[in-house]
């Protein structure tokens, strides 16, 4: 890969709550271009560690740099130069569509105010409700008010927190086919979330777990280093199979998919002999499958979530 | 710089008044309020009590004293003790407040009012609760004049017309200032304009913190000055949207002169309003909710209503009280206020009032400002 120059670089970011470390020593590096997503189950750091690299909370120790501005002392113009769109609806629902937009077109000092406001509207489809209240839209179309209203002053870095949660699918491939075209246009994301078809539409993916990061790289390297190997079981309709698995030493994972099962284990060898066992005598074809990303996240939460209290 | 400024405060000032627009329970207070408050304290507060405690001194009874005191009786302002009281008792009667007016006739009364002399009558009242004693004051010329109508018939009718027979003297005791309605309709504009401006900033960043629209504000390049100034600004004019509502009620329905400077009034006005708005927004950037918040304004407000001189008069209050009250705007503005209306102040007088005003202005702004989160921490 060509090295793009780096749009956000940051260090052992650690940020604690009283005395829980919810973001731990997580560092990050994203290149100019790049979509990079950001993963992690539910309370696992991801809006704490967007909100440092807006300047919104101060680390506690660790330090970053967002288009080349230090996240601590030069947070105004991280401000001025990046988009963030927030994980709760944060525009105000008593305003419409375009009246948000006008509100943010001026704080961003943008001029003509007009031909920067009609412009958005228009590249994100929303002219024909321009006055609509946003409280009365539904999530896919907040959303995207909430895109629009963070793309209009043509950031360099968008920070994306969990831009899709309650969106309709449609809604989400519209919006990750704009993602692309931004990016295509040199533009750099951040986007955490955790959909799994999600993660796959990004260059690279970190992934997080209580607070540090434990994998990162493009979806294939991530599942390359989980090594978990992945048998498919065609003709398994029954479901007694499931927890003989289950009960089977070295399966880790076993999911059904109608006549289907995955069976996932990190010990090739072991996996087979299980599998094999329980099979014995039945018409069932066994093949070797490819792990998906779903299997290493869980496996990922698994194996991290034991660790905690 | 300073165009970019200017555009950010208009972008916080052009929402902040949308929002109101569409706020139409805030509007509705905003409007409701102040006319409540007037008909309580102007109308029910301020009604016309009748049959108040009466003593009568009559040195010298005759048909003449005995014509007034039926009148006073039949007018039912006022309700006779019977028989005639020495000075004394009368004197203490009144200071223990079992009584509110004592009529003295002076020896010599009735020979006096025959050979048309004009003869004094005074009619001393109880001027604590000026709104109670100032009807019946006022009627008391009118009552004399109408129960000696008949007996100065005939022979005598050169001693009715045209000077009236008596000569009424007033002595309002305790309260020599006299405060009248002419005093609470001015004090009623600042006390509403204390109530609802310091109440609708003090909500203002708590509610944004509640819908969660702050972490947005704070994520985009806007400073904390132009936050203040974009959400101050369009609350002075709903202040002067109160304003106008109240100085035509003072003005047509309560019969207040306004004899002052009016630009002396606007400049006070818009400080005072500014005032109350900048100490609702401090409210707002120490309060954790909008139920906080709400509670500080009206922690804030119970002693600018009893401390001010709003409802007692200022000098009749204990020293500690008073300089608790000089910490309040309130109390500078309703002096202002009075001046301005009531006593012809202009420019150059209001100066002592306006002065602490600003220096409030100044001292909570600097708070607000200090006390604005810039980050989520
Ligand atoms: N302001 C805060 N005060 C205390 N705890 C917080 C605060 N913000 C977040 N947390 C806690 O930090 C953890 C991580 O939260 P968050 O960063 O929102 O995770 P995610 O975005 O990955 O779901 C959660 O356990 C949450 O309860
Ligand atoms: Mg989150």
């Amino acid at each position: 890969m060509t090295e793009a120059p780096a749009v956000i670089e940051a260090t052992d970011l650690t940020k604690r709550f009283g005395d829980k470390t919810v973001v731990d020593h997580v560092s990050l590096d994203v290149r100019q271009g790049e979509i990079v997503g950001f993963l992690g189950p539910n309370g696992s750091g991801k809006t704490t560690t967007i909100r440092m690299l807006t300047g919104l909370l101060t680390p506690d120790s660790g330090s970053g740099h967002c288009l080349g501005y230090d996240i601590t002392r030069d947070a105004e113009a991280i401000k001025r130069n990046i988009g963030y769109m927030t994980q709760r609806f944060s525009f105000y629902e008593d305003l419409s569509i375009r009246e948000n937009l006008e509100f943010v077109a001026r704080l961003y000092c943008l001029r003509p105010m007009a031909e920067h406001v009609d412009r958005t509207l228009d590249d994100l489809g929303l002219t024909s409700r321009q006055g609509q209240l946003a409280g009365q839209l539904s999530g896919g179309w907040k959303q995207r008010l909430a895109l629009a209203a963070c793309i209009m002053h043509q950031p360099k870095l968008l920070l994306l927190d969990e831009p899709t949660a309650g969106v309709d699918p449609q809604a989400r491939r519209e919006f990750w086919d704009q993602i692309h075209r931004l990016a295509g246009e040199g533009l750099t994301v951040l986007v955490s979330t955790h959909y799994m078809d999600e993660a796959e539409r990004c260059h690279r993916i970190i992934y997080i777990s209580y607070g540090k990061v434990v994998a990162r790289g493009t979806v294939e390297e991530v599942i390359a280093q989980s090594a978990l190997t992945t048998l498919v079981l065609q003709g398994a309709g029954d479901g007694r199979l499931v927890d003989a698995l289950r009960r089977e030493p070295g399966v880790d994972q076993v999911a059904q998919f109608g006549n289907t099962l995955h069976v996932v284990g990190t010990d090739a060898g072991e996996l087979r002999q299980a599998v094999e066992r329980v099979v014995q005598g039945r018409d069932i074809r066994v093949s070797e499958g490819e792990t998906s990303l779903e299997d290493v996240f869980i496996r990922l939460m698994e194996q991290y979530g034991e660790a905690r209290p | 710089m300073r165009g970019e400024a200017s555009s950010r405060i208009r972008a916080i000032l052009v929402k902040e008044f949308i929002q109101l627009r569409r706020d139409r329970i805030t509007f509705a207070m905003m409007v409701g309020i102040p006319i409540m408050q007037l008909i309580l304290f102007g109308f029910a507060i301020n009604t016309d009590p009748k049959h108040l405690p009466t003593g009568m001194i009559v040195p010298e009874p005759s048909a003449y004293t005995r014509s007034i005191t039926a009148a006073m009786r039949n007018s039912e302002y006022f309700e006779l003790r019977h028989g005639s009281m020495s000075e004394r008792q009368a004197r203490e009667a009144l200071k223990r407040g079992t009584l509110s007016f004592v009529v003295s006739f002076p020896p010599g009364f009735s020979r006096d009012l025959v050979r048309g002399q004009e003869p004094q009558l005074l009619i001393e009242a109880d001027a604590t609760d000026p709104a109670a004693a100032s009807n019946a004051v006022a009627a008391f010329d009118q009552i004399v004049e109408s129960g000696l109508r008949d007996d100065l018939n005939g022979p005598l009718a050169q001693a009715r017309q045209p000077a009236p027979p008596v000569d009424v003297v007033v002595h309002r005791l305790y309260n020599p200032e006299g405060v009248t309605r002419y005093n609470i309709v001015p004090g009623l504009l600042g006390v509403i304009l204390t109530m609802t401006m310091t109440l609708m900033t003090a909500i203002s960043l708590t509610r944004e913190v509640e819908r969660g629209t702050m972490e947005n504000l704070l994520a985009m390049p806007v400073k904390p000055l132009e936050v203040m100034i974009g959400k101050i600004t369009p609350y002075i004019g709903i202040g002067f949207v109160q304003v106008a509502i109240i100085l035509l009620a003072a003005h047509f329905v309560f019969g207040v002169p306004m004899i002052g400077s009016f630009v002396a009034l606007f400049v006070g006005l818009t400080l005072f309003i500014a005032t109350n708005l900048a100490l609702g927004y401090t409210f707002s950037t120490v309060a954790r909710s909008q139920m906080q918040a709400m509670q500080m304004t009206f922690f804030f407000f119970l002693p600018s209503i009893l401390l001010s001189g709003f409802m007692f008069p200022f000098r009749g209050m204990p020293e500690w009280a008073q300089w608790l009250g000089e910490v309040l705007p309130l109390t500078h503005f309703l002096r202002l206020v009075r001046g301005t209306l009531l006593k012809g102040s202009g420019m150059n007088d209001i100066l002592p009032n306006l002065l602490p005003i600003v220096l409030i202005f100044g001292l909570v702004s600097v708070i607000a400002l200090f006390r604005y989160r810039r980050t989520l921490d």
